[in-house]
Parts: structure tokens; sequence; C-alpha cells
């Protein structure tokens, strides 16, 4: 696959993905995808369930080795990465009887990987509160984190993540399961973090609307490969065609974006709203 | 009034000594280390820990030695025969329990049963099965607390990636956590927490005092570390007034036989956690 349009190449970004395949169980879930992302950017990565993007994320986070290609983040490899990206995973299963607090779980943001019992100091709790009051979590900073709903989980983990002061944050479908009303307050947060933080934003998706007003740039994936650049670039009927190997077309419509494809006498499908996968990979 | 409490030669009785001892630092272990099974939800884990190493404390008999290293030798074995069979991923891990157990259970059955026929252990089965804290040999205390020791320090040293890895396994991966090391570990400690309690209260009841304290510590407290505090204590308070009744119950009527100290341990862990659901969960709706 040859680069895409508005696509800058290997050029010393923050991120650097460059010509990344990966083959699993004989499968090729990412077939040459390359793009960069400038130190504060906010990017989305759109696909359908099933697209590559879960997997894509492993392996800049260093969970997951490549087949082929490389992912630099600040120019460092692999295996320095840690303390330079935080991440926010898809979604967590707690009890909620489990004993951990709101800020007890931003505190394992800051020093979770350290060996021993941490010891209370004035610096480390100043630094936690900060953090909550930052993703507007100060009011439910000492409830334990089972009985929190989606959106308020989302913050808690925004925060876990961001309290180390990364300079990427990496977000799994932060969107999944949410109500449109802490969907917007998310993407919000997220947008205004960003810029507060001067930190870069990576946030997957299966709709790019509700990212439409905070996106600084596309990497759309269908069936393992990538286009990234503007929405503008991007999102374009001969563009996505490409991708997914068959002709869709894209409709604008009340400043949402809709693709859309004819498939096979099946009607229409809209991969960029519905979760189910329009292109299966392989297919 | 303290005579009332206190039967006569409690405070001089060398085995109450030994018993209060044991007891004691093996409550504590368990409550800290039981609260992370019941958290990570590996109390179906630590409960075939306890059953596998049956195994170990029976064949103790037969080559006699102290059941205290067979049962430590098998559980700590077994715990890493089910590491290594797929208890990390969620889904293998009931069935590598199952698995595990069953052909624990198949052993320790011949080995009780060449006890009981062939080496005439008068009372093995008992005393594996179900403890008993008053015929611990001073002797073997040293080596309980240094066991107990090494449990608590697997924990404490492994206390954050823990909590980590139990809140998300790719959270603590993608800070350079190896989840399934810390998951081992752990899994370690727990054998060694019910190997120990396997000692004292007995195999069959050493979950209970796994589960029961951590229970009621994590309704007592929002935090991880408080928690595992009440936990200890809650199993610390079970046992030593466990082991005061038991020892007065040598003077009640009508038998004057005396009742078991794990029967104590354990209705008082039950009723302990009964109490504190029931305020619990009135304090929160309240």
């Amino acid at each position: 696959m040859k680069r895409r349009p508005g696509e800058p190449g290997t050029s010393g970004g923050l991120l650097d993905v460059d010509g990344v395949s990966l083959w699993l169980s004989g499968r090729k879930v990412l077939d040459d995808v390359s793009f960069s992302l400038a130190p504060g950017e906010f990017a989305g990565l759109i696909g359908s369930n099933g697209a590559g993007k879960t997997t894509l994320l492993r392996v800049i986070l260093g969970l997951q080795a490549p087949s082929a290609g490389t992912v630099r983040v600040a120019g460092q490899p692999r295996t320095r990465r840690g303390s330079l990206i935080g991440y926010v995973p898809q979604k967590i299963l707690l009890d909620p009887d489990m004993p951990l607090r709101a800020r007890d779980l931003v505190g394992l943001g800051l020093d979770g990987q350290r060996l021993g019992i941490p010891l209370p100091s004035a610096r480390r709790r100043s630094q936690i509160d900060e953090m909550l009051q930052a993703v507007d979590a100060t009011r439910f900073a000492d409830t334990r984190v089972g009985l929190l709903s989606g959106g308020e989980q989302q913050r808690v983990l925004i925060a876990h993540a961001l309290i180390s002061r990364p300079r990427l944050l990496l977000l799994d479908e932060p969107l999944a399961n949410l109500d449109i009303a802490s969907e917007q307050d998310v993407v919000e947060l997220l947008g205004r973090v960003a810029r507060e933080q001067q930190v870069a934003v990576l946030i997957s998706a299966h709709d790019m609307n509700p990212l439409l007003p905070v996106m600084d740039r596309i990497v759309y994936m269908a069936a393992g490969r990538a286009a990234s650049g503007t929405t503008a670039e991007v999102v374009r009927p001969e563009v996505l065609s490409d991708l997914y190997g068959q002709h869709v077309d894209v409709i604008r419509v009340h400043n949402r974006i809709l693709v859309v494809a004819a498939q096979r006498g099946e009607g229409l499908d809209v991969p960029a709203s519905e979760p189910e996968p329009m292109v299966h990979e392989g297919a | 009034m303290l005579r009332a409490v206190f039967e006569p030669g409690f405070f001089s009785s060398s085995p109450v000594h030994v018993a209060l001892a044991a007891g004691g630092v093996v409550a504590l272990v368990s409550g800290i280390v039981g609260s992370f099974a019941v958290v990570r939800g590996q109390s179906y884990a630590g409960h075939a820990l306890a059953d596998i190493s049956v195994t170990g404390g029976s064949a103790s008999f037969l080559v006699g030695v102290s059941p205290l290293w067979g049962f430590v030798g098998v559980g700590v074995l077994a715990a890493g025969v089910m590491d290594m069979i797929g208890i990390q991923r969620p889904r293998g891990r009931d069935l590598a329990t199952g698995v595990v157990r069953g052909a624990g259970l198949g052993l320790a059955a011949l080995f009780l049963y060449w006890d009981t026929t062939h080496s005439n252990v008068t009372g093995a089965t008992i005393t594996i099965l179900f403890g008993s804290l008053f015929t611990v040999s001073s002797t073997i205390l040293p080596a309980i607390v240094a066991l107990s020791v090494a449990a608590v320090a697997i924990v404490a040293v492994l206390y954050r990636p823990l909590l980590l890895s139990t809140v998300a396994a790719d959270l603590a991966a993608a800070r350079g956590v190896s989840v399934r090391l810390v998951g081992l570990a752990c899994l370690v400690a727990i054998a060694l927490a019910v190997s120990l309690s396997a000692m004292t209260i007995g195999t069959i009841l050493s979950t209970a005092l796994l589960i029961g304290p951590a229970a009621i510590g994590l309704r007592l407290s929002r935090r991880p570390g408080l928690a595992m505090a009440w936990s200890a204590l809650a199993g610390l308070a079970a046992t030593w007034l466990g082991v005061l009744l038991a020892y007065d119950s040598f003077y009640w009527p009508p038998s004057r036989h005396g009742w078991p100290v794990s029967f104590f341990v354990v209705t008082l862990i039950f009723l302990g956690y009964v109490a504190v659901q029931t305020i619990t969960s009135r304090v929160r709706r309240a």
C-alpha cells in the first residue's frame, strides 16, 4: 500500500508509525500502516469493529511487536516508551465492592509500576487532587471506582493516564457504551485537556462524528489498512473506496458525515455510524 | 468476672501460647493475602489450593515429616502448575483450577487411605481436614513465622503492580509490569497462606480464613490498604477469640470434652461478616 494523501511520512514527529504490518495466526491484521502525529495534535483513529484499531493501539503501546515496520514515540524505540504514553483501556470491569477509590486509581497512574507500598505525602496528594480537578472528578474522588458510571470511570481513567505527564495519550473506544450527554462531555474534556497539557491524543472510535469538532487529524482504518490526513483530505469517496477496496460514497448531512457503501444486494451499510463491520477482514 | 471469661490455666498453658502465636500469625497472613485473592477473583483458586495441599499434608504422615512442609510444598507446586496451564486467562481460569484440584484430591484420597490403613496414624484425617491448633508443636513455630513473612513480603512488594493489574491487565502491561509474573507471585502467596492455615484450622476450613476476613475488610473500608488492615484484624480477632472459646469449652457441660477451635474461628468469622454486611448496607441506604 502506498502512502495516503496528507501523509507526512517519517518526519520525526511525536508519533511515527512507519510501514507497520502484523500477522496474527495467519491473518494479516495490520497492512502497511503509516502515519505521524505532531506534538499536541488531536487525532481520531476511525474504523469499524475488526478494522485493526485496538491492535494498532497495542502495537504503539509496545504490548504487541509488529511483524514489519517501526513505531517511534518522540524518537524512542519500543523499550523506552512506557512513561511517554498514557493509556486508557476500552473498559474496566471492577466489582462494586472493590476497595479502590477514584483517587487511588489516579495515584496508581503516578507510580503503579513501582514496587513496595506508597508512602502518603502532601505533594502526592495535591498532585492527585489537581488531576482530579482537571477532569472534573473531584465530586466522586472518594467513591469506589466500581460504583461509578461509565462516563465517570472514563474521567478517572483519563486522569490516571495523564497524571504521569505523558506526551501521547492513547484511548481505546472511550465513547463506547456512553450516553450522548456523557459522550459530549468526554470529547469536550479531551479536547480541553489536550490543549492545556500539550499532549497529543489518539482516540479510537467507530463513529467519527462526535469527534469532528476537536479532531485535527483522522487516521481511517479498514481491513487493517489506514489512510491519514485532515478529515477533508481523507473522508472522500476516492480515498475511502481505495481503502475499502470497493466503491463507497461520502454523504455530509446536518454537520454529520456518513460513509455509505452499496454491498452486494444487501442494501446500505453505514460503517462510520454503525458498529457492524462493512468490510470483513480477508474479504 | 475475669474468671468467667478466661477459664483457669489459660494464660499459663503452653499449648495455648503456641496456639495463640501460630494462629495469630497465620490469621494476619490470611487476612492480608486473602484480600488480594478476593479482589482478583481468585477465591476459587485459593479454595482449590487448600484442597490440593491436603495431598502434601497426608503424604507427610507417610514419610514422617511435619505436615507443614507437605502442605506448603504441594500448595506452591500446585500454584505453579495452575499458572502453567492457563489460570492467567480469565476463560481458562476455572477450568485450570478445577482440573488441578481434581487430580490433587484424588491423590489426597489415596494418601489418607494409606495413612489410616497401613501406617496407623491415628487422627491423621481429622488433623489434616479440620486442623488442631492445640497440637501445633512449638518447634515448628519459627518455620510458620518465616513462611508468613515470605507471603506478606510478596504482596507488600508487589502491592501497586498487583492493584494495577487487577484493575486492567493492559493498564499494568503498558507500564512495563509483567502481569503474568505478578499473577504467579500472588498465587504463590495465596498458596502459602492457605497451606499455613491448613496447619492451624485445617484444609477444609482454611478458605474461610482466607475469604471471610477479606470480605469483612472490603466492606469496612474503601481504601485498599485499610481494607487489608481490617481484614487482618478481623482474622486475628476471630482466631484468638476462637482459641479462648475452645479452651473454655473444656469446662462446658455436659460432656467436658472441649469443642474444636476451627469451629469457633469459622463461626466467629461468619457472624462477623453477617454483622458487618447488615450494618454497612443499612448505612449505605441511609
